[in-house]
């Protein structure tokens, strides 16, 4: 520890330190707004939805040929197209999460525990080779419309900067996150979402139409993650068919981390996993940056079921 | 006959136009919606130009049409106009086979789904009519009796077959590597079978005991020279190992945290394999793997320094085909090894154990089970025999590498016992002569695999959700068969 301060205090040090914490803040903004639909998926029905990573994918997917046609169509003043393409791809990526639901999740109500993330797997491989079909398997490299970063100080020859991209996903993600929290707690559809978080049949007597419920939540989760989607697309610019699958773990850690079925939780994980994340390839190896990832999942699950934000959960017999 | 002569009683004669058009349109718009990104436009990199896009707006127009069509026919035979739905079927097949749609897989989807509408109307006109329901219900207590009364010989007719096979004619050296490689898939599938169909656990990193035994031996075989025959217990015994390490900690988590902690499990194991250079040579893997011997004769056309190869201490003609049999028959027995064990498991307190945790943990607890305990006897055990089975793996491949051992394969193997029914064995079999064996048969689709794969899983999870072969003897009877029949 006392050598880890003593590096700090070198200056080039702290400004790889404020480097990495910057990079670890976007990395987990992105992680949260994934982490947000596996919490409030497994919140009201208690399932993991093993394919919401691959619905991120598919959002950036969306996102990616929605920016192409802006430019084609000659939409190039970026705020404006960015916009856009944000609500297209938050729109038709809630479509996929609407049918998964409708089509694989909903008639598994009531069917053995484990039938649902089973099938959830199944639309994970489905969703994964029609992008893949369709899209070939090469990597989508793609330039982002903001360009350049700020400066924010240089020491020793180490510049510690922000991009504006980085800038762009931190101010939509809180953005986001509050307008979410203000849906959640204030509005009709979240005092039901409660509800059914709840107790599911008692709220069903009190005239909540459960299904539609569900469906809403599986809705917004994939309108989340779509600009999830996006802001990867835009910060790593590069997307393939394959990146729902480790994002998906990595913000499934997220949401267990911060207490599963809890919205600050969500964020909170998706921040700490950022973090480790970061952290762990900066000062240790890349190679084994999932690995970390993973070891997080573990030991929290083994020694904090519960996660940090998290209720226990009482088996009921 | 009064619960036979029940679908006859729906009327036919409302049909709801106007709400059996919406809902067909809904459905089209929504399809649309799905496709028209991600479907709708192909991109593709150009070096220099960056990306460019292809249009296929069309085949997503083509799809939105006949989705709409086949959504109007469920409708019309669900409440009755089977000749509606008849008609429909006919018009996609003909579309199908005269017009010139923009792709070979709209083409080959639409004509089939068009033949399922008009077996569907079929089946509907059949069950509506008195007579032909009463025909329905009597084949089908046929069928099940003979089903019923040859079930027991199936296995041993399959056992019969197996064992012959390599001695039939037309057992040539691809007919062979595809024998060897579904049986692999049936070990492994039995294998996981116990750990996912008796003792209930999810198990997503199954691959990860799997690739534990195949690197066991390339390591002890490559760089210590030991023979297969000892590596193949002791690989074992490593992957149980493995198993019990994983599984101490973490067996305690609920159902579903078990399976993506389990998946983790596999996925860190793919990258140990990756990075730790020194002992795995990495991502290259480890070639020139021995295979393995009988009493110490190689399958060797010429043999080494002081060794003799099989076919000269045997007296006969060389032939590479002797190696294959050999490891067919290797696999062919450890698959029925896994397949004893577990079917005598079953009976051991501790098998009934795995299925009483399985159907409910809490009044187990309360009966004096450990459940913990016993569920790390099952996933030990499915864990040796992934670690068998990867014995096996790396001696027949004499190569193993990482990209063996990625989650899709797990995911495969839980798709042949999800599919063949959990817990049947006989399931495990025929879907991996299903899964396996048609996608090697049919190499031109081999790209649409593992879609098939994914809607597999998923349509038997909705739709018979106890697998292909749901027939499975209950281990325990409290009365014997047959005692508590209506007379």
């Amino acid at each position: 520890m006392d050598d880890f301060l003593q590096q700090l205090s070198h200056s080039s040090e702290l400004a790889k330190f404020i480097q990495l914490l910057i990079n670890a803040v976007t990395l987990g903004a992105i992680y949260g707004l994934i982490a947000i639909g596996y919490t409030m998926v497994y919140g009201i029905i208690g399932m993991i939805n093993f394919a919401h990573g691959d619905i991120f994918m598919v959002g950036s997917f969306i996102a990616l040929i929605c920016f192409m046609l802006c430019i084609m169509l000659g939409i190039g003043w970026a705020p404006l197209a960015i916009l856009l393409v944000l609500l297209i791809a938050m729109a038709f990526t809630a479509v996929y999460g609407w049918s998964v639901e409708r089509l694989a999740y909903r008639p598994l109500r009531g069917s053995f525990r484990l039938a649902p993330l089973i099938s959830a797997i199944g639309v994970s491989i489905v969703l994964q080779n029609v992008v893949q079909l369709s899209q070939g398997a090469r990597s989508k490299p793609h330039e982002a419309l903001i360009q350049g970063k700020m400066l924010l100080y240089e020491a020793d020859g180490f510049a510690v900067n922000v991009s504006y991209i980085q800038i762009m996903v931190v101010i939509v993600t809180v953005a986001l996150m509050a307008g979410f929290t203000l849906l959640i707690a204030r509005t009709p559809l979240g005092r039901q979402q409660r509800a059914c978080e709840q107790d599911m049949k008692m709220a069903a007597l009190l005239g909540v139409d459960v299904d539609r419920t569900i469906s809403l939540t599986f809705v917004m989760g994939a309108a989340l993650a779509a600009v999830a989607g996006m802001m990867f697309l835009m910060y790593y610019g590069v997307t393939d068919f394959f990146v729902g699958f480790l994002a998906g773990i990595k913000a499934f850690t997220a949401a267990v981390l911060g207490g599963i079925g809890s919205l600050p939780g969500a964020m909170l994980g998706g921040l700490l996993i950022g973090l480790v994340e970061a952290y762990w390839a900066g000062y240790f190896s890349s190679e084994y940056k999932e690995v970390a990832a993973f070891s997080v999942l573990v030991l929290v699950l083994i020694f904090r079921p519960t996660g940090l934000l998290g209720k226990p959960e009482i088996e009921k017999v | 006959m009064a619960v036979i002569s029940k679908p006859s009683a729906r009327t036919a004669a409302g049909f709801d136009w106007p709400a059996a058009l919406q809902d067909a349109g809904v459905t089209a718009l929504i399809a649309a919606a799905l496709g028209v990104f991600v479907i709708g436009f192909r991109t593709y990199d150009v070096s220099g130009l960056g990306l460019q896009f292809d249009y296929q707006l069309l085949d997503v127009l083509v799809a939105c049409v006949a989705i709409f069509l086949g959504r109007l026919a469920l409708i019309a035979a669900s409440s009755g106009w089977v000749v509606l739905t008849t008609i429909i079927g006919a018009v996609l097949v003909a579309a199908a086979l005269l017009l010139k749609l923009p792709s070979a897989f709209l083409t080959v989807i639409i004509g089939f789904v068009g033949a399922a509408l008009m077996l569907r109307a079929g089946w509907a006109g059949l069950r509506r009519s008195d007579a032909g329901g009463a025909a329905l219900a009597g084949a089908s207590i046929t069928i099940g009796h003979a089903t019923q009364r040859l079930f027991p010989w199936l296995g041993p007719a399959l056992l019969a077959f197996a064992v012959t096979l390599p001695f039939l004619p037309f057992a040539d050296q691809t007919v062979m590597d595809l024998a060897i490689l579904i049986l692999t898939y049936v070990m492994l599938g039995w294998g996981l079978n116990i750990v996912v169909g008796l003792a209930g656990l999810l198990d997503l990193g199954y691959v990860a005991f799997y690739a534990v035994g195949a690197y066991a031996y390339a390591i002890l075989a490559t760089h210590h020279g030991w023979s297969y025959w000892v590596c193949l217990p002791v690989a074992g015994i490593l992957a149980a190992m493995f198993g019990v390490l994983l599984g101490f900690p973490v067996l305690r988590l609920r159902g579903d945290y078990l399976a993506i902690v389990t998946l983790g499990f596999g996925e860190i194991v793919r990258i140990v394999l990756e990075n730790w250079v020194d002992l795995t040579e990495g991502p290259n893997g480890i070639n020139n793997i021995p295979g393995p011997t009988v009493l110490g004769h190689i399958f060797s056309s010429t043999a080494p320094e002081g060794k003799t190869t099989f076919h000269e201490w045997l007296g006969i003609e060389f032939s590479a085909n002797h190696r294959l049999i050999f490891l067919y028959f290797i696999v062919l027995a450890l698959a029925l090894v896994t397949n004893l064990v577990t079917l005598r498991l079953r009976r051991l307190p501790i098998g009934r154990a795995w299925e009483a945790l399985r159907e409910d943990e809490v009044a187990c607890k309360a009966l004096g089970i450990n459940p913990t305990n016993t569920k790390l006897t099952a996933f030990a055990i499915g864990a040796m025999f992934a670690g068998f089975a990867g014995t096996f793996f790396a001696a027949k491949q004499t190569a193993v590498s990482p990209q063996s051992f990625v989650f899709i394969e797990s995911a495969i193997i839980l798709a042949i016992v999800v599919l063949g029914g959990m817990g049947s064995q006989l399931g495990v079999v025929l879907a991996s002569v299903l899964l396996i064996g048609l996608p090697e048969w049919f190499r031109e689709l081999g790209q649409y695999r593992m879609l098939a794969f994914g809607l597999a899983m998923v349509l038997i999870m909705v739709f018979k959700p106890r697998g292909l072969v749901a027939h499975r003897d209950p281990t325990l009877r409290l009365h014997p068969a047959g005692a508590g029949k209506p007379p």
